[in-house]
């Protein structure tokens, strides 16, 4: 019975995962942008529920929702827009400088030390099936994922913008050439990624309730690696990479003997370079996407 | 002029220019004392550490996020081994005991520190190097990751979670001068080599550069291990400055800090690594002093408090903006008016 609990453990913390990669990866897909500061994007929000501690909840999920779609498109317009045409390392630093930026704010306004974020309370409460123990926001968690992962993708295959992200996405200067107004779809890009920030931020409250500068950085950096051992070049593989990671540090974690919990880190990054040694084209993509040379 | 004498004069200025700054930053250094004395020995170790990466990334056009470990390796090796052996005993009892028994003085921690980076890179490198792109920014740092686990957790080879305290202060301005200025001249070196020139035509184009017969993966691992014994010896450089290391600073900001200043130098050329580091280090210098009350040439001032951070991040992103292909804008340094 422990491996099932295992099992929906790893699932719930590989949906949160989940909405952070697809975030990542629709914003890879239109700008070819590795964006080190998303998960900064989530840190925002986290200090949104700390400083409305004790409203509505009809306002402050609201209110993250504005909070880190504003941030999302602030980042756009002021780092990210004008160096579209830069090198890949040049955007990569531009895009750490924006996390480091942002991180340091935070730790001038609220220090470094964590707090509270207090937001359903009731989703951290658990029922049992027999043996098992589910947590509500097990539950929720893969709902919402579910939910939201459905509602991008028939965004891209059922509108026009979404047709129009997935021509910028495979070839940015055709896009332009047949007129498409590149900006009007990168903007829309971020909006879509900001969203599923928050989500994701909202679900990982019961699990990590306090939010410190650097509450974002490690959830980002460990759905990026997701995103690249999935497969950057499409949306789906990167979104499966990212529950794959969520769900690998879970059951990693429980499968470890007691003592050895400690090097959690070093068996998940022996897993993620075995992986791209295998499959440096990314884990679920179905054929070798990378120029031939 | 022939040719020739172009050639010999751009390459007395590729490597003089580097090297004419960095004498300039240390006389310059000699007007002041105290904690910003200190901080020009730290800039110049920690350029030596972008150099160290430069000559990987800059010539393979492969971005590692890796060798801040090898940094780790070198700066806990180094102080590992010069910590007196009655006072390791005491503090880490559970080493193994070639490490508890042994003391090691200044100049061959160093060397040590430099043969283990280099090791430790040619090792990972055999595997990695094949990877390109983000796939090997991705496996680079997963190395990162396991390298910060494993020594902050592994009690027999280090101090774990705790720092390595009481390592003999060496590194003064002379050394650390002298560690960049080399790191300098063998980055100098390997690009001029016909192992980085082949290296070089890789990072322009993959595919014509093997069409005419170039071994990428060979190159590329030439690079990685000669730059993890570079990153391997400036980490000893560094503990030797700092007198004592935990994991925590030699892991995430120490990475992000070392590939900023390359980038916002220039990447592709030894002339940008040198100033990325060097101008950011003044930088950094001036806002976290700054926020103490500093007096400069006369000029007293005194900036909010934690706000260098900020400031430093807003630069950078300014910087990017204004010259994405960093300040030295991808070329080697060439006194003005010269070809």
């Amino acid at each position: 019975m422990n491996y099932v609990q295992y099992f929906i453990d790893a699932v719930a913390l590989g949906s949160l995962y989940a909405l952070v990669a697809l975030g990542i990866g629709l914003i890879f897909g239109v700008m070819r942008l590795v964006n080190l500061a998303h998960g900064e994007l989530l840190m925002a929000g986290g200090y949104t529920l700390f400083a409305t501690n004790g409203w509505s909840a009809f306002v402050r999920v609201p209110l993250v929702v504005l909070v880190v779609v504003a941030l999302a498109l602030l980042m756009e317009r002021l780092a990210f827009r004008p160096l579209r045409d830069a090198s890949p390392a040049t955007m990569l630093v531009m895009t750490f400088a924006v996390s480091f930026l942002l991180r340091n704010i935070a730790q001038k306004r609220w220090s470094s030390q964590g707090k509270a974020m207090n937001i359903f309370a009731g989703l951290s409460k658990a029922f049992r099936v027999g043996d098992l123990r589910i947590r509500y926001v097990t539950l929720v968690s893969i709902g919402v994922g579910a939910v939201l992962l459905l509602a991008v993708n028939l965004f891209l295959y059922r509108t026009e913008i979404g047709l129009q992200m997935r021509a910028v996405a495979s070839d940015r200067r055709i896009a332009q050439a047949l007129g498409m107004r590149i900006n009007r779809i990168v903007v829309t890009a971020f909006v879509i990624a900001g969203v599923l920030a928050a989500a994701a931020l909202l679900l990982f409250v019961p699990q990590r309730p306090t939010v410190t500068p650097d509450f974002g950085l490690q959830i980002g950096i460990l759905a990026l690696i997701g995103v690249v051992v999935g497969g950057m070049d499409r949306l789906a593989p990167a979104t499966f990479g990212g529950f794959a990671i969520g769900f690998a540090n879970s059951m990693v974690f429980s499968l470890l003997p007691k003592g050895q919990r400690v090097f959690l880190d070093s068996a998940l990054y022996g897993l993620v370079i075995i992986v791209l040694l295998l499959r440096p084209q990314g884990l679920f993509q179905r054929e070798r996407l990378t120029a031939r040379v | 002029m022939s040719d020739r004498g172009v050639s010999i004069r751009r390459a007395a200025q590729t490597l003089g220019g580097p090297i004419a700054l960095v004498l300039l930053a240390g006389l310059v250094s000699l007007v002041f004392s105290g904690s910003i004395e200190l901080r020009f020995h730290n800039a110049f170790v920690i350029t030596a550490m972008v150099v160290s990466v430069y000559v990987f990334s800059g010539n393979s056009g492969v971005i590692s996020f890796g060798h801040v470990s090898f940094v780790a390796l070198g700066a806990f090796s180094a102080g590992m081994f010069s910590m007196g052996v009655q006072q390791k005993g005491a503090v880490f009892k559970e080493l193994f005991p070639f490490i508890k028994d042994n003391h090691l003085g200044n100049v061959p921690t160093l060397l040590l520190a430099a043969a283990l980076g280099g090791l430790y890179a040619l090792i990972i490198g055999i595997p990695l190097v094949r990877l390109n792109g983000l796939a090997a920014g991705i496996a680079t740092f997963a190395v990162l990751g396991i390298s910060r686990n494993v020594l902050r957790n592994w009690s027999k080879v280090g101090p774990g979670a705790k720092a390595i305290p009481a390592v003999e202060e060496t590194t003064g301005l002379a050394q650390a001068m002298l560690a960049l200025i080399l790191c300098i001249v063998v980055a100098y070196a390997y690009q001029r080599s016909p192992s980085g020139r082949r290296l070089r035509a890789t990072r322009e184009d993959v595919a014509a550069a093997q069409g005419v017969g170039v071994r990428i993966y060979r190159e590329r691992l030439i690079a990685f291990a000669l730059s993890g014994a570079m990153a391997g010896f400036a980490g000893a450089v560094y503990v030797h400055l700092l007198g004592s290391v935990s994991t925590e600073q030699v892991y995430l900001d120490l990475t992000f800090l070392v590939l900023a200043m390359l980038v916002v130098g220039g990447i592709n050329s030894l002339w940008g690594a040198v100033l990325g580091g060097l101008s950011i280090s003044l930088v950094n210098t001036v806002l976290t002093e700054g926020e103490k009350g500093m007096s400069l040439f006369g000029w007293k001032f005194t900036l909010p408090t934690s706000t260098s951070g900020i400031v430093l991040a807003a630069l950078m992103a300014v910087v990017l903006l204004l010259r994405p292909k960093g300040l030295s804008n991808g070329r080697e340094f060439r006194v003005p008016g010269t070809r």
